[in-house]
């Protein structure tokens, strides 16, 4: 099989990100907090993105900062798409009460708009990765929720299905062995947006000091760590801007490429 | 032959194709195929699905549907050709010269719109005539094709007419522009039997009081033999043989379309009286939420290692039935005995053997079998599940199932996706029997299969229950293969059994009005059939 250059690029960039946050202790030049040389210092041989605004060195910090960003992205996205999707298609296939029940309390929480109230439970609660992982995959699961459901509805009334019913098979067999396998592709390509909402999410949190809290780094917070520098015409904070796109721009080519994958498996048709 | 109106030669059609993880390549889907219509008669295309019918139909109008191209050969329409013809040409054409009827009237016409409208769009855009001619030509055609009150059929909205007036509408929109040739493409496919024949009738009667020329596309050869003057055998695109109607009913030359013309010959004779296996009494039930009961006092029986036959239009609630007898719509009233025992109303509280021993077959295989799993865990499912079958032993039950579905070993990797159609519906029935049923219930599974396909899936069914003595429910709007395979037959019409008991009892007059109806709709095959049979109404009716 072929597979398409942007998808190979996408995989690329994809690869380097997350080989970079799992290997960061070996890649970083210099230590996540260490202060190694003055106030924004340019670009060098040594520092190749310069020095931050206390002075720490921005590659390491990048690098760093990827590791937390990209692992609380995951875990989030991890969390929202198993809870997500497994009460979705448990909506579909148990219908009445079941279903109007979980659906009105998603509507509920999706009526308030995320971010705000991510604010309110995060200056309420201690902010560790934990709860931010937490509020990030419960917020997040709502979306993954109502696409599940749609496409389960869609499967359950196919007529394997109702087969699988007449034998006598429980939720279980119906939920993971019918429905997943069938609902899997617009799932896939859901997950690779879904963890960029989630980068981006994590990002505007510290961004806006509700994230992750100094001195851990993460891309949000290097943004707004150096943001005052823009005005001097110092550009450490776009690096770790232009590090979100490129991040979310490959991760969409990946999910672009598996989507159309997997349709062509059913016969071609999306 | 100054007198062709349309003119075929060698027409050649290709597309391309794109088979999952290969690269893409063209497929020929008629090749080779002369086609010559003159003014004034009817040509009868017949084949199975992918025989290249609705391909070449539509090239008469030089159309291709989408990624379909015409790469070969002449089409010459009233002596010029028009295959490699520009856009304009075409526009002035299409809808003009030629107009087409689709197979389902539901699905071509604009809900929004209504129908006069619709009908006279193809005059009033070529400039035919004007709106008033046009409307007064429609409302006359409307009449011609026996729509109730023609003056103000036009004034209604598609939803607000039956499936049958609907496709007489299409017709009159076809007709409407005063075309030279009409392409008929399944017309009555999609309709019940006592409104085909009425379609069918009208549709016979538009041409030639119009002296339009048509193609008539459909796979039924005793549907075409009432309509067409000649007929074309069509297979894979290429062509089989061509002659008149005549010529092909009573004589055919080629040994598939003997087979064609012979597809309706099983001969089954029915089993004595045996004790019941499966009894239905007094069987009332409605779908939750509504005040309408879709089966009213059903009561029936099912003698073990039988068949019973339920026929019925749609919407006389045969499928409901089904549900009702597996658990899937609790009836409200009634009891159901199965076996020597009562069965609890809700699928919930049956047991498993209760379950394991009623299995379903369904009409439509592709949606029947879960398009991610193979062949041996579609068939090897109810293996495991009913039998705690594993590894080899379920590997070898699997393979004798394949056998007995007469489906070699090689089959077991297999995804649904890579099976024919007759397959699919063979892969079912090893399901169903994987779990050692006492009743099959089949619904309608052989009426999305080519003739003689169905066919083999027919002598399929009665091989296995000679074999296993497994009893059938067999639910079907085709009177057909009910005569090929029932020992009983229930008759029911919304949603009441009109008629119950053995085979040749019912199948034997005396008969009510609604099984008179029904038995004499089914098209059969010979010449003059259908006159035979308006005829025979009109004098009952005078009579009466």
């Amino acid at each position: 099989m072929r597979i398409p250059i942007s998808a190979l690029i996408g995989m690329f960039f994809t690869a380097a990100f997350f080989l970079a946050a799992i290997f960061a202790p070996l890649i970083a030049p210099f230590g996540m907090a260490e202060i190694v040389g003055g106030v924004w210092d340019p670009a060098s041989g040594t520092h190749w993105f310069g020095t931050d605004a206390i002075g720490r060195d921005l590659l390491s910090r990048m690098i760093y900062g990827g590791q937390t960003t990209i692992f609380v992205a995951s875990a989030a996205t991890m969390l929202s798409f198993t809870l997500g999707s497994v009460l979705g298609f448990s909506a579909a296939v148990a219908g009445g009460w079941v279903d109007q029940g979980l659906s009105r309390m998603v509507d509920l929480v999706m009526a308030i708009p995320a971010l705000i109230l991510a604010l309110v439970i995060l200056s309420v609660l201690p902010v560790t990765l934990t709860v931010l992982i937490l509020v990030m995959g419960l917020l997040d699961a709502t979306r993954v929720f109502r696409l599940a459901r749609a496409v389960a509805v869609d499967i359950t009334v196919m007529d394997y299905v109702e087969a699988a019913r007449l034998r006598g098979e429980g939720w279980a067999w119906i939920i993971f062995r019918e429905i997943l396998p069938n609902a899997l592709s617009p799932l896939v390509a859901e997950l690779g947006l879904r963890f960029i909402f989630a980068v981006l999410f994590i990002s505007t949190l510290s961004f806006l000091g509700l994230g992750v809290q100094p001195p851990l780094a993460d891309w949000g917070g290097i943004v707004k760590e150096n943001s005052s520098g823009l005005v001097y015409g110092i550009p450490a904070a776009l690096i770790p801007a232009f590090a979100i796109a490129v991040l979310a721009i490959s991760v969409n080519m990946v999910a672009d490429w598996v989507l159309s994958r997997t349709t062509s498996l059913k016969g071609g048709r999306g | 032959m100054s007198d062709a109106l349309l003119q075929i030669r060698n027409l050649r059609i290709e597309a391309t194709s794109y088979p999952p993880g290969e690269p893409p390549r063209d497929v020929v889907l008629v090749d080779d195929v002369s086609v010559s219509v003159e003014k004034g008669r009817v040509l009868g295309l017949i084949g199975e699905s992918g025989a290249g019918k609705s391909t070449i139909g539509l090239s008469s109008m030089a159309y291709g549907r989408g990624g379909v191209r015409l790469t070969g050969g002449t089409i010459l329409l009233n002596g010029r050709d028009i295959r490699l013809a520009d856009a304009r040409a075409l526009r002035a054409l299409r809808g003009r010269e030629v107009t087409y009827v689709a197979q389902s009237a539901a699905a071509a016409f604009n809900p929004a719109i209504r129908l006069m409208d619709q009908v006279i769009e193809a005059c009033l855009a070529h400039g035919v005539m004007p709106r008033a001619e046009a409307e007064a030509r429609a409302v006359m055609l409307f009449g011609k094709l026996g729509l109730p009150d023609p003056e103000n059929f036009g004034k209604r909205y598609p939803h607000q007419v039956s499936g049958g007036q609907l496709q007489r509408a299409m017709t009159a929109m076809a007709l409407c522009p005063k075309p030279d040739l009409v392409v008929f493409d399944e017309p009555t496919t999609a309709l019940d039997v006592t409104t085909q024949i009425e379609v069918l009738a009208a549709i016979k009667d538009a041409i030639r009081e119009t002296g339009v020329a048509a193609l008539y596309i459909t796979h039924d050869l005793a549907v075409v033999a009432q309509v067409a003057d000649d007929i074309l055998v069509l297979r894979h695109g290429k062509r089989i043989e061509h002659g008149t109607t005549e010529q092909i009913i009573t004589a055919p030359g080629e040994p598939y379309t003997q087979a064609l013309v012979s597809v309706r010959s099983i001969d089954h004779v029915e089993k004595a009286d045996a004790p019941a296996v499966l009894q239905i009494q007094n069987v009332t039930a409605r779908y939750r939420g509504t005040h309408f009961d879709v089966l009213k006092n059903i009561t029936m029986d099912l003698p073990a290692g039988q068949t019973l036959a339920v026929v019925g239009e749609s919407g006389s609630g045969k499928s409901t039935l089904a549900r009702v007898i597996t658990g899937l719509l609790p009836p409200s009233q009634g009891r159901i005995r199965f076996a020597g025992r009562e069965l609890a109303p809700a699928l919930a509280a049956r047991t498993r053997d209760d379950l394991r021993e009623v299995q379903m077959i369904y009409q439509m295989a592709d949606t029947a079998m879960n398009p991610r799993q193979t062949v041996g865990t579609i068939i090897g499912r109810p293996l495991e599940f009913y039998f705690g079958l594993r590894g080899e032993a379920k590997r070898k039950r699997i393979q004798e199932l394949l056998d007995q579905i007469e489906m070699s070993k090689g089959f077991i990797d297999r995804y649904p996706a890579e099976l024919s159609g007759g397959q699919k519906q063979r892969v079912c029935i090893a399901r169903a029997l994987a779990a050692k049923p006492k009743l099959i219930i089949c619904d309608e599974v052989t009426s999305a299969l080519d003739p003689l396909v169905a066919d083999g899936i027919l002598k399929l069914l009665l091989a296995l229950q000679a074999a296993e003595g497994v009893a059938y429910l067999f639910i079907t709007h085709d009177l057909a293969t009910v005569r090929a395979i029932a020992d009983r037959i229930a008759v029911m019409y919304r949603g009441e059994v009109r008629r119950y008991g053995q085979k040749t009892d019912v199948l034997t007059p005396p008969f009510d009005d609604y099984t008179d109806l029904l038995l004499s709709s089914v098209p059969e095959m010979k010449m003059g059939w259908l006159e035979g049979v308006l005829d025979s109404r009109r004098m009952e009716a005078a009579g009466n």
